[in-house]
């Protein structure tokens, strides 16, 4: 599974965060970084997190 | 004989949504969608900011399916015009008609329109693609006076975008005596009106709107003091009407939307459950009165758990769920500012604290019920949207307030 953010669609709601805490993160700056091949296991909650995104920037390939 | 499909009566986010939930939760067997705009599902905020700005293009919008759903069958400009629950079967306005399995009430709201006497023309309304189009092209002529009706949502997020597209003037109308005093407040209220004020807008509020002048096309505003607004551009954000006509004579309330059990089913058939803002659903996590939600969470959140309840009752199985009860969240951007909610701040309009900041800056305001913290909203930039954030597993973690 890979993880593709649009980062220019991205607008730091966050909502990712919630859902999905093991592939997506703010770093000390308040950007948003995230694991780009989380592990299979977590592919509910890398939905979930696509799901919830307002601006729907993220996609999952694979 | 093939099995029925479950049909899903709304092609928006929450008819697709459920689609997908459908087949996350189990369901193989045939899905029709059947939805009124000839546009597949795409995603609404953007209509009143960033597409209607010009930053971001229409074809930006687009939802884009889950790979489970491409099986599913789309009727695109196309609507049910009546159900018939005893028979479980939908009449649709190309005067086909189709059985069902399930049903799945999806089909959203309209924006409500203002009655008074005068011309239609330069009058817009924002919750299709077509809508924005439409406005953005009005909104684009060189030196428009704009009156925005209605301080909600929409309207404040209009009137921010009018501004940034050079538009002359720009003022909004409310009877009430503050913007989004509804789900804000009085505190936060004042401050989101200074913000808008110090951006150029301007506001005409406690005062209703009692005609609209012109020969043929729009050129002012009358308020109900007398004033007449000159205005080139008119949009009418006076909020919504349930699309719940198809509905009627089935015997269900349909009062404000479609009312549902906690288990988003409706009217004691467990083949039909009704989700989006369309639903009128009890919240467990709150006083369980049930109420209609228009944030852009809701569809997914009552997809999801619609679909596992109907897929339960189609394998013959329990679906186990406890009662829904999705943590409210909401944002508008606005200007170069953000609100950011989290929990039912409308229900702590009584007790409103300022948790950090300053209503001038960035603030986080927390809203209590019985002492209660029940919701927070920030207001300001990305520190206070971040501030409001760290309450969210609080207030998840507090347990029903007992009305």
């Amino acid at each position: 599974m890979q993880v593709v953010v649009d980062m220019n669609k991205c607008q730091d709601h966050g909502q990712c965060v919630f859902a999905a805490p093991d592939v997506f993160s703010f770093d000390e700056t308040g950007r948003l970084a995230y694991v780009a091949d989380p592990d299979e296991a977590l592919r509910a909650d890398v939905e979930e997190a696509a799901d919830v995104c307002p601006l729907q920037a993220i996609r999952i390939e694979g | 004989m093939s099995t029925a499909p479950v049909v899903v009566a709304g092609a928006s986010m929450a008819g697709l949504r459920t689609a997908e939930q459908l087949r996350a939760a189990g369901w193989t067997g045939p899905i029709t969608l059947v939805g009124d705009e000839p546009h597949a599902p795409y995603n609404r905020p953007p209509l009143s900011k960033e597409v209607l700005a010009g930053k971001a293009g229409f074809d930006s919008l687009a939802f884009r399916p889950r790979a489970a759903v491409a099986d599913v069958e789309w009727r695109l400009g196309t609507s049910v015009v009546r159900a018939d629950l005893a028979r479980q079967a939908v009449e649709l306005s190309d005067g086909g008609s189709l059985s069902y399995t399930a049903l799945v009430a999806a089909t959203g709201m309209r924006p409500r329109r203002l009655r008074c006497p005068g011309p239609t023309a330069g009058r817009h309304t924002v919750r299709t693609l077509d809508d924005a189009q439409a406005l953005r092209e009005a909104l684009t002529a060189p030196g428009v006076r704009v009156v925005v009706v209605g301080a909600g949502f929409i309207g404040c997020e209009v009137a921010a975008t009018a501004m940034a597209l050079g538009a002359a003037e720009v003022t909004v109308v409310d009877p009430l005596p503050l913007p989004m005093a509804g789900p804000l407040g009085e505190l936060l209220g004042g401050a989101l009106k200074r913000r808008h004020e110090q951006r150029g807008v301007r506001f005409a509020l406690g005062c209703g709107v009692t005609g609209f002048e012109g020969e043929g096309r729009v050129t002012g505003v009358a308020l109900a003091d007398g004033r007449v607004l000159p205005a080139d551009v008119v949009v009418e954000s006076v909020g919504s009407i349930a699309n719940t006509e198809w509905l009627d004579g089935n015997g269900l309330d349909l009062a404000d939307g479609v009312l549902t059990d906690e288990h988003l089913r409706v009217g004691g058939r467990p083949e039909v459950v009704a989700v989006g803002d369309v639903a009128r659903f009890p919240n467990a996590r709150y006083d369980g009165v049930p109420r209609r939600v228009e944030h852009w969470s809701i569809p997914t959140d009552t997809a999801k758990h619609a679909a596992r309840v109907l897929v339960a009752h189609l394998a013959g199985t329990q679906h186990g769920l406890d009662p829904f009860a999705p943590l409210p969240t909401f944002w508008s951007d606005q200007h170069d500012f953000r609100l950011q909610s989290f929990g039912a701040p409308a229900l702590g309009r009584e007790d409103v604290r300022v948790l950090d900041g300053d209503p001038d800056g960035d603030v986080l305001v927390g809203y209590h019920h019985r002492d209660r913290l029940i919701g927070v909203v920030a207001l300001g930039g990305q520190q206070a949207a971040a501030a409001a954030a760290r309450y969210r597993a609080e207030l998840l973690r507090q347990p029903a307030p007992t009305a």
